[in-house]
C-alpha cells in the first residue's frame, strides 16, 4: 500500500469537460472530454491509457494552462489550502508554471540559435538560481541522458528526434516540480534512454513529486505506472480510476 | 508543501483608454492590468490600433477618454522627481559635454520629495494628469521605449558610447570614466564590439543598431519597458539573437514589457500573455500558450490558422 494513499491528493480533477468550437469550419463543435475526474497523490505516477485521440494529451495541456477550462474543476492542494486552476487569473499562472506544474511536451518550442544547455537550465535561472550550479545541473542531466558533450553548446534545432527529445526531458525534469506532466517522453527513445527516463521517474516520485503522464510503450508504462487511468472512446464513461495496483 | 505566492502588483493600471482619429481608426475602450515581471504582448495585423494604444500607454499620446495609471511601489524613489529642470538635463547629450564635466557623479539622495501635487496617496501616477515635464521625466527615467526603426531611438550623429550614457548623464551621473564603463559593460551585454564605443550608430548595420537602442534603453533599469515591434525590421537570422537577448536581459533585469508585435512567432518566445486587437478593440486576451493553442474568438482562430510554418 502506497504511504501517501490516505493523505491528501496534490490534485483533484472533477467532471472535466473539453470541446474546440471552429468558427471557420462553419462553426462546429468537436467534444473531446466529457465528465472527466481523477485524484493524484504525492509519489505517485498515474498514467492516462487509450487510443490516440482519445483527450490525454488535450487534459495535461489543460492542467498545464495551455487550453482553456470552460467546464469542470482542477484543484492542486496544498497544506494550507488550495488553488482553483479554473478560476486563476492569467498572470498567475506564470508563477505557478515556474513553481508547481512542469510539462514535457512531445516536441521542443524554444528560441532558435539558443545553445542546449542554455535551453536546459532555463527553468532554473526562471527562478534566480545560480548560473553555474544550474549549468551544472544541466549539464550533469545532458549526460544521463547520453547526449554528447559536443552538443551542448549547439542550438537543438538540427538535431535528430530522439535527441530534442531527451533535451525536452532534462529541461522538463530539471526544475523537479511538485507535479509533472508527462506527454510521450520516451516515444522516440532507445531502450537504454528509455531506462534513463524510468529512472528520473522513480527519483522523481521518491521526492515527493506528482506525475500524470502518457506513454505508449507498454514496457515503460508498467515500470513508471502506480495507476492507470482508461480514457474511453464513449467520452463519458471515462471517468473513475481503477484501482488497479500495477507494482 | 504550502501555496506558492502567486499574487503579483499592478504596474499599469489601463482604464477604458479610447484614442480615435477617425471612426474605426485607433483604439476603443481598451481595460487591461501589467503586473509586475509580466511580458504582455499585444498582437493584431496593421490597422488594429495596437500601435495608437502603445503611444497612449507610453505618454506620447493623450487619450480622448479613459486614464493609464502607473503603480509605483510605495516606498521607491520616484527618478523623476529628482530632476527639476528636465530641459536642463536633456542639454548633456554630446559626448564632448560629458568630456567636460568631469566632477564626481552627483550624489543621488533617493529620498522622496514630497509635495503638494502629489498625484494620489498610493504613490500612484496618473499618466496625463501629471504635468508634462513630470510626463517626459518618467519616462526618460523610469520607463525605456524601443522604437521599431532603431533610427528613431538613436541620436545618429552621436557615439554609441554617448547614446548609453545619456539616461545616466539625465539622472546625474557626470562621472565620464564610469559612464564609458558603463556604455562598454552594456554593449558586451547586448554582444557589440565595446571596441567600438566611439563609432557613430550609423555606422552599424540595423540588427547592431537595434541591440545598441535596447542598451541605451535598459541602461537606467528601467521597471516598464514598451516595445514597437523590435525584431520588425531584422533579417531572420538576426531575429533569433535579439529575442534570445530579450528574454535574458527581461529575465535579470526583472522587467515588465509591453511588447507591440503582428510576428505570432515572436509572441509566443517572448510573451507570458496576449491581448488580440481588431479594429481598435481587444477581442481576446488570455496567457500566450491559451491563444495560439485553444484561440476562441473567430478572429483569433483565423489569425493563429493563417500562420505559415515552414
Amino acid at each position: 500500500m502506497h504511504s501517501t494513499t490516505n493523505a491528501q491528493p496534490r490534485l483533484t480533477v472533477e467532471a472535466l469537460q473539453k470541446s474546440f468550437l471552429l468558427h471557420g469550419q462553419g462553426g462546429i463543435e468537436i467534444d473531446v472530454m466529457r465528465d472527466l475526474s481523477l485524484t493524484l497523490h504525492a509519489g505517485e505516477c498515474l498514467v492516462l491509457a487509450g487510443r490516440s485521440g482519445i483527450g490525454k494529451s488535450t487534459l495535461l495541456k489543460m492542467l498545464y494552462g495551455d487550453y482553456r477550462i470552460h467546464q469542470g474543476r482542477i484543484r492542486l492542494h496544498f497544506d494550507d489550502g488550495e488553488l482553483e486552476l479554473e478560476s486563476l487569473p492569467a498572470y498567475a499562472w506564470h508563477g505557478l508554471r515556474r513553481d508547481v506544474i512542469g510539462y514535457v511536451s512531445q516536441f521542443l518550442r524554444v528560441v532558435p540559435r539558443v545553445a542546449t544547455v542554455d535551453v536546459v537550465m532555463e527553468p532554473l535561472l526562471a527562478r534566480g538560481a545560480d548560473e553555474h550550479q544550474s549549468r551544472q545541473r544541466a549539464e550533469t542531466l545532458l549526460a544521463r541522458l547520453n547526449l554528447p558533450e559536443r552538443l551542448w553548446q549547439l542550438p537543438p534545432g538540427t538535431f535528430s528526434g530522439g535527441e530534442q527529445q531527451r533535451v525536452n526531458i532534462a529541461r522538463g525534469f530539471i526544475g523537479e516540480h511538485p507535479l509533472l506532466l508527462l506527454d510521450e517522453p520516451t516515444a522516440s527513445l532507445d531502450a537504454a534512454n528509455r531506462d534513463v527516463v524510468v529512472a528520473l521517474i522513480s527519483e522523481a516520485k521518491a521526492r515527493g513529486s506528482a506525475l500524470l503522464g502518457i506513454f505508449h510503450d507498454e514496457e515503460v508504462r508498467n515500470r513508471v505506472a502506480d495507476r492507470l487511468l482508461p480514457l474511453d472512446g464513449s467520452l463519458g464513461a471515462c471517468a473513475a480510476d481503477t484501482q488497479e495496483n500495477l507494482s | 508543501m504550502k501555496k506558492p505566492a502567486l499574487e503579483r502588483p499592478v504596474l499599469l493600471d489601463v482604464q477604458d483608454i479610447t484614442r480615435l482619429y477617425g471612426p474605426g481608426k485607433g483604439c476603443e475602450e481598451i481595460d487591461f492590468r501589467l503586473h509586475a515581471g509580466e511580458v504582455l504582448g499585444i498582437v493584431g495585423e496593421s490597422g488594429s490600433g495596437k500601435s495608437t494604444l502603445l503611444r497612449v500607454l507610453s505618454g506620447l499620446e493623450a487619450p480622448d477618454a479613459g486614464r493609464v495609471i502607473y503603480r509605483r511601489l510605495s516606498n521607491e524613489p520616484e527618478a523623476a522627481r529628482q530632476v527639476n529642470e528636465p530641459e536642463a538635463a536633456r542639454q548633456v547629450n554630446e559626448p564632448e559635454a560629458a568630456r567636460q564635466v568631469n566632477e564626481p557623479e552627483a550624489a543621488r539622495s533617493g529620498q522622496h520629495v514630497v509635495d503638494d501635487d502629489e498625484a494620489t496617496s498610493d504613490f500612484d501616477l496618473d499618466l496625463y494628469a501629471i504635468g508634462e515635464a513630470r510626463r517626459r521625466a518618467l519616462l526618460r527615467l523610469e520607463w525605456g521605449l524601443v522604437h521599431q526603426n532603431p533610427r528613431d531611438g538613436l541620436r545618429m550623429g552621436v557615439s554609441a558610447g554617448a547614446n548609453i550614457g545619456e539616461r545616466l548623464m539625465a539622472q546625474g551621473q557626470r562621472h565620464y570614466g564610469r559612464l564609458r564603463e558603463t556604455g562598454q559593460e552594456w554593449m558586451r551585454q547586448v554582444e557589440l564590439d565595446p571596441g567600438r564605443i566611439d563609432d557613430a550608430p550609423r555606422t552599424f548595420s540595423g540588427g547592431m543598431q537595434q541591440r545598441l537602442q535596447i542598451a541605451r534603453t535598459l541602461v537606467t533599469r528601467p521597471r516598464l519597458v514598451f516595445m514597437d515591434e523590435p525584431t520588425g525590421g531584422l533579417d531572420v537570422s538576426v531575429q533569433a539573437r535579439l529575442l534570445d537577448m530579450l528574454r535574458t536581459l527581461v529575465r535579470q533585469l526583472g522587467l515588465s514589457v509591453v511588447l507591440v508585435t503582428h510576428d505570432l512567432a515572436v509572441a509566443r518566445l517572448l510573451a507570458h500573455r496576449l491581448l488580440v486587437m481588431r479594429r481598435g478593440r481587444v477581442v481576446e486576451t488570455g496567457l500566450t500558450d491559451q491563444i495560439l493553442d485553444d484561440p476562441q474568438h473567430a478572429y483569433t482562430q483565423l489569425l493563429v490558422s493563417s500562420v505559415l510554418t515552414p
